[in-house]
């Protein structure tokens, strides 16, 4: 039951009257109504909740927050900012959660469909497929599936393959306090190919602040392969909580990459992979790099649910100036998930001096026959390698930047697209101050 | 070029430099000596301003500017250069990117203007042909995955990049087969030259065969006992070091006495 500390928050008083206007309207189909009633029974969650033990979020709640986005001009410059150098892909711009209906860079092939979500909701045989109540104790996500705005439902069907990327671009903008609430699903079909690469980027005008919570379910069908790329870049005033599932099929691979760049105050990942048949495999790879008071928090969770799946993670962090870094990574093996292979690795240097990284490997075995590893490191800069670089004539920060860059390097390599991997570099050095402590 | 005087420096606070007396002229090669623990590397690491090393008595003045006084970086912008016994692998940064970054920072500081990539990639060809390091390496992660001898030859190659006008190498022979040890001899001897000089450590003599000093020192227990010609290495070659130390223990004996 949620207490008087985490209803007392106006946002949750907003979130009630939203949702009573919705219902007052007839819009509050059933899949809403349940995940409403658990987010009331839920709340908004407190360092009280195991998964947020380290992820106070309390001054970020006590703003106040309009529910409903307005559609606005795209601010001069905001697509430019989002925009990956010399990518060939199919660019689509959502603002403020809303898809224009535009795809720049080419006529889609055949096989792959995208739609708005209101839309495709009209359409019950796809409305069917949002009707899930399995958002369990996750609050944000209830949240969302109860007030969602609106979002991209992507199909491929068997046997397609996009021969580009997909590139969304996120976009948002206010001038007042706001809480947006995307919601995606992409479902890509039996031995289909999805690459999609995602960029969330923000603008605000003076102090106003932007509350992203995003909700997005993917489902690899047998045989699919999905690349999916993230990279979160905002502004300070934003706060990025994304939730994000994937069920696997059979024999299915999915590969992710997600990228946390100074700017948001806060940004906390949710990504949860269901691995629903055999034999699927799937790579995890992140790198946050946070500076300023931000506080950036990915929690994973891999969940082997049948036998023969690959799994793979690594996550690295570096911590600048009075940033917290918080990593949590679950992975739980059911009784019947045999052979199951899972390997995790979290490493981390802390650079500022008043920089903290909470890092928490969580390892569920039921089954007696899997090979299963995790580890996690703290450190800070080779002493070794600073003084060889130095000897060389390049300057300490320089040096250090060569090895923040050195560091980030093992998760950045895994990207296979050359463009993608020279932008998050560039973005790497340009957030990488002259004074680290 | 170089002159050190009375350096007395220490490590942990063990006393490891107990007073050496060095001057380095332009052209000469000079080739220091001794046993395991005698405080070659320390001299080394000491004059490259490796931290941990605490200078506690006595002055080093590089080409007329006080060297102790100077950050690692400053005294490779002005001209030293450390070629090191254990060259440090450095996944995630790659060889040119590193020499690149280098050298633009040593351009600057010497207000020489920035070479383009077109001029770099020619010195870059240009260099490793004259120190025979294949080409491949020079794209890799910097020494990641190298062997012993690749390791070595990239000192060298890094050397021939930046042009110092003091090297030190540091047991740069340890660990080469005699084909390597050839490569980098040849490399060391294409690039002396008249304004140049080199500080040689070296355990043994093999290496001096293929570079020729002009002086020879042996550093024992702190200090340098001995120096010569290129014929004291022929000596010690033959006797060994057994000799310093019943020299040395006859000398303290004097001392204490």
């Amino acid at each position: 039951m949620s207490t008087q500390h985490e209803t007392a928050y106006p946002l949750y008083t907003e979130v009630v009257n939203e949702f009573d206007k919705l219902t007052a309207a007839g819009r509050a189909d059933k899949a809403r109504q349940t995940a409403f009633e658990r987010f009331r029974l839920l709340g908004f969650p407190s360092i009280k909740h195991e998964d947020w033990k380290y992820t106070n979020i309390t001054r970020f709640l006590k703003d106040e927050y309009a529910l409903v986005p307005t559609v606005r001009e795209i601010p001069a410059g905001l697509v430019e900012k989002a925009t990956i150098p010399n990518l060939d892909c199919y660019q689509l711009v959502l603002v403020n959660g809303i898809w224009d209906g535009q795809v720049r860079g080419g006529n889609l092939p055949g096989g792959i469909s995208i739609r708005r979500v209101n839309e495709a909701l009209r359409d019950p045989g796809t409305a069917a497929l949002f009707e899930n109540g399995k958002w369990g104790n996750q609050h944000f996500a209830n949240l969302n599936a109860a007030l969602f705005t609106d979002g991209l439902f992507i199909t491929v069907d068997k046997g397609a393959d996009a021969a580009k990327p997909l590139h969304i671009l996120h976009l948002y903008t206010t001038d007042h306090n706001l809480l947006v609430q995307p919601r995606h699903l992409w479902v890509v079909g039996a031995n289909a190919g999805l690459s999609v690469i995602e960029s969330t980027v923000c603008t605000t005008t003076g102090e106003a602040k932007v509350w992203i919570n995003g909700l997005t379910e993917i489902v690899a069908a047998s045989d699919a392969r999905i690349d999916h790329v993230a990279i979160q870049t905002a502004t300070a005033g934003t706060r990025l909580v994304q939730h994000t599932t994937v069920r696997q099929k059979k024999q299915s691979l999915y590969n992710n990459y997600t990228f946390t760049l100074p700017g948001a105050d806060l940004v906390r990942n949710d990504l949860q992979l269901r691995l629903e048949e055999d034999h699927t495999e799937t790579h995890l790879y992140g790198l946050y790099l946070t500076a300023g008071n931000q506080l950036v928090d990915n929690h994973t969770l891999v969940d082997h649910q049948k036998p023969f799946c690959f799994s793979n993670e690594l996550y690295k962090g570096v911590l600048l100036e009075q940033s917290t870094g918080v990593f949590n990574g679950k992975v739980y093996v059911h009784k019947d998930a045999q052979k199951t292979n899972a390997f995790q690795q979290n490493n981390n240097l802390v650079i500022g001096k008043r920089a903290t990284i909470d890092s928490k490997p969580e390892l569920e075995i039921y089954a007696d026959d899997v090979k299963c590893s995790h580890g996690s490191t703290v450190g800070q800069f080779s002493e070794e390698a600073l003084f060889y670089l130095r000897s060389r004539g390049i300057g300490e920060a320089t040096a250090k930047a060569l090895l923040i860059n050195a560091f980030a390097f093992d998760v950045t390599e895994k990207l296979k697209i050359g463009a993608v991997e020279t932008y998050i570099n560039q973005l790497i050095r340009r957030h990488i101050p002259a004074e680290h402590a | 070029m170089l002159i050190i005087k009375n350096l007395h420096a220490e490590v942990e606070e063990k006393q490891i430099l107990k007073g050496i007396d060095l001057t380095v002229r332009p052209g000469e090669v000079h080739a220091i000596m001794g046993p395991n623990g005698s405080g070659k590397s320390s001299l080394a690491s000491v004059l490259a301003g490796k931290e941990g090393y605490h200078v506690t008595e006595g002055e080093v003045t590089f080409r007329g500017k006080d060297l102790l006084d100077m950050d690692p970086e400053i005294r490779a912008r002005e001209g030293l250069f450390l070629a090191f016994q254990y060259p440090i692998e450095i996944p995630g940064v790659s060889n040119v990117n590193f020499l690149k970054t280098a050298l633009a920072e040593i351009r600057a500081y010497r207000n020489q203007p920035a070479l383009d990539a077109k001029e770099f990639l020619r010195m870059s060809r240009e260099k490793q042909k004259l120190v025979e390091f294949d080409a491949q390496l020079v794209n890799r992660s910097l020494n990641e995955g190298f062997s012993g001898g690749e390791k070595k030859r990239n000192e060298i190659f890094q050397l021939a990049m930046l042009e110092p006008s003091l090297a030190i190498l540091d047991e740069t022979d340890s660990g080469l087969d005699i084909d390597a040890l050839r490569i980098v001899a040849g490399g060391v001897n294409k690039l002396r030259s008249k304004d140049n000089a080199f500080i040689i450590i070296t355990h043994y003599q093999r290496l001096l065969e293929y570079i020729i000093p002009d002086f020879v020192h042996v550093l024992y227990n702190g200090r340098i006992v001995k120096s010569g010609t290129k014929e004291l290495a022929l000596e010690l070659e033959e006797k060994g070091y057994d000799w310093l130390r019943e020299e040395s223990r006859e000398q303290e004996a004097t001392i204490t006495q």
